[in-house]
């Protein structure tokens, strides 16, 4: 589904990607895992082009989308991503904000400013329709017409993982989805997670829960210093690591 | 001097002669539509150049446009606005063998020149939003205009609605260089009224009370839509 190769990435001087070698595979669910400063969000955003890669290819679907040339809005409607801060849009509610992006680019691709007006609506209800869906899936259907600020950081991330959900996405991609959270929040969001990874769906997650790692991940990515260092089965990577660095890290963290 | 003389001249002419009508209909009501058309120009100007002042810079269309956006902001910001209107009016519209009223010249100056400085609130604003709400956009596969004008520029202009209360204000006080290319607006009434008798003492006290009152009422109503702001982001 997702293929980095020989991803680099600097930041002016910084060297933050060496080189990432890796396939996604359809439905597979992957687990990033490494020091701060390692390269982990920089790696992620690489995959949907937030940060354009320095130099390597990222291939989704079959195209490079890391050349300049292809109109990455096309590839990003296929890739959700969930961030640490969950960056619910501020001036809309929370239907609007599941809404939002579904309407407008299904406006965009019937005509845009030319789009009739009955097919405006139509695409209208059958966004919200589906918006309003969600949301009774995560319990917070009283919640649409509410603004974000008066959202629990819980109920926000929720919000902000079905809003990308509403794009009917190939892969979501999470960075650090919990850590932004108060500690009794943070199970809410990992259960709608696994909730989600038991559907099929292709996940790439960056996270310091290395319980939740063990549990959800087909395959672990151990980055250090812009590179997989390790790179294995849960049970491989927390069983039984091979690499010192890895070695040294889960030492710290478990 | 006689000043109870100079009140009675004004008396009569203001409202016995009914010169008034002239200070409310005309002027005030130019003086009003050159500053709010042209504010209103000046937000969609300057929300078009601040637009492109905060864009990513690696092509090459947005660099061209950078450039142009920085000479048409030192060219407002770097003449005075009354050299603006005159070279508009005596110059441009002659030299384009076209004939557009003063009022209309004031408000499309006025608006051209407002740009200019709204430019620089709302790239203060758009900078002020979170980089996370773009992000966001972007990440679901919007384009960066549709992000800028459904989710960045709405609060951008929230956040700025105090200022541009000023700037307006500003437009307002400037207005009263309208009369330069003989549009009608509140200093060019007042100074109607003293041309009568060649007694400028009280209309022109008078025209100053008027603009006092206009500029209390404005910022009046800015520190309510303050204080209402204020209130919601506390929620935030
Ligand atoms: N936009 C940016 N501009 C400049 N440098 C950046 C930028 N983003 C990241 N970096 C740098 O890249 C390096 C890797 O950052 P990255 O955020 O990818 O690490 P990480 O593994 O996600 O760390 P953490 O666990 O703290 O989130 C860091 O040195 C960081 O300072
Ligand atoms: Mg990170």
């Amino acid at each position: 589904m997702i293929k980095s190769i020989k991803l680099e990435k600097s930041f002016g001087t910084n060297h933050v990607l060496k080189g990432i070698d890796t396939t996604i595979n359809d439905g597979e669910k992957v687990v990033v895992i490494g020091p701060s400063g390692s390269g982990k969000s920089t790696f992620l955003r690489c995959l949907n082009c937030m940060e354009d890669p320095t130099s390597g290819s990222i291939i989704f679907n079959g195209v490079d989308i890391a050349d300049m040339s292809v109109d990455i809005n096309i590839h990003r409607r296929k890739m959700g991503m969930v961030f640490q801060q969950f960056n619910l849009f501020n001036n809309k509610t929370v239907l609007e904000n599941i809404m939002l992006a579904p309407v407008s680019l299904a406006i965009k691709d019937n005509g845009g400013l030319f789009c009739p007006v009955a097919k405006k609506n139509q695409i209208k209800e059958e966004a919200k329709e589906n918006a309003l869906k969600l949301l009774e899936r995560i319990g917070l259907s009283d919640k649409a017409d509410a603004y974000p600020y008066s959202l629990s950081g819980g109920q926000k991330q929720r919000i902000a993982i079905v809003r990308a959900l509403a794009m009917n996405p190939e892969v979501l991609l999470f960075d650090e989805p919990t850590s932004a959270l108060d500690p009794e929040m943070v199970g809410e969001v990992l259960s709608l997670i696994k909730e989600l990874a038991s559907t099929g769906i292709t996940m790439v997650i960056v996270t310091h829960e290395m319980g939740f790692a063990r549990e959800v991940a087909d395959r672990v990515l151990f980055m250090d210093k812009g590179i997989i260092e390790e790179e294995g089965t849960p049970e491989e990577i927390f069983g039984n690591p091979k690499s010192p660095r890895l070695k040294d890290f889960l030492g710290k963290v478990l | 001097m006689d000043y109870s003389l100079k009140f009675k001249v004004f008396k009569e002419l203001f409202i016995d002669q009914e010169m008034w009508k002239d200070v409310i209909y005309t002027g005030l009501v130019n003086t009003l539509l050159i500053s709010v058309i042209g504010l209103f120009i000046g937000i969609i100007i300057g929300t078009l150049i601040a637009t492109v002042k905060v864009m990513p810079k690696y092509k090459r269309l947005p660099r061209i446009l950078d450039k142009i956006c920085t000479v048409y902001v030192g060219f407002f910001r770097g003449t005075p606005l009354v050299v603006q209107l005159l070279i508009a009016y005596y110059v441009l519209w002659p030299l384009m063998g076209i004939t557009i009223s003063a009022l209309l010249t004031c408000i499309i100056v006025f608006g051209l020149n407002s740009g200019a400085y709204v430019s620089e609130i709302m790239r203060g604003g758009i900078l002020s939003v979170d980089p996370g709400q773009t992000e966001a956009g972007r990440a679901l596969g919007l384009s960066y205009a549709s992000t800028m004008i459904q989710i960045v520029i709405p609060q951008a202009i929230k956040n700025i609605l105090p200022t541009l209360g000023n700037e307006f204000i500003a437009l307002i006080k400037d207005t009263s260089v309208a009369s330069f290319v003989a549009a009608r607006d509140l200093c060019k009434t007042f100074t109607e009224i003293g041309n009568v008798r060649y007694e400028f003492f009280v209309p022109y006290l008078a025209m100053a009370l008027v603009y006092i009152i206009l500029v209390l009422i404005i910022s009046a109503g800015i520190k309510a839509m303050e204080r209402s702001l204020r209130k919601s982001d506390k929620k935030h």
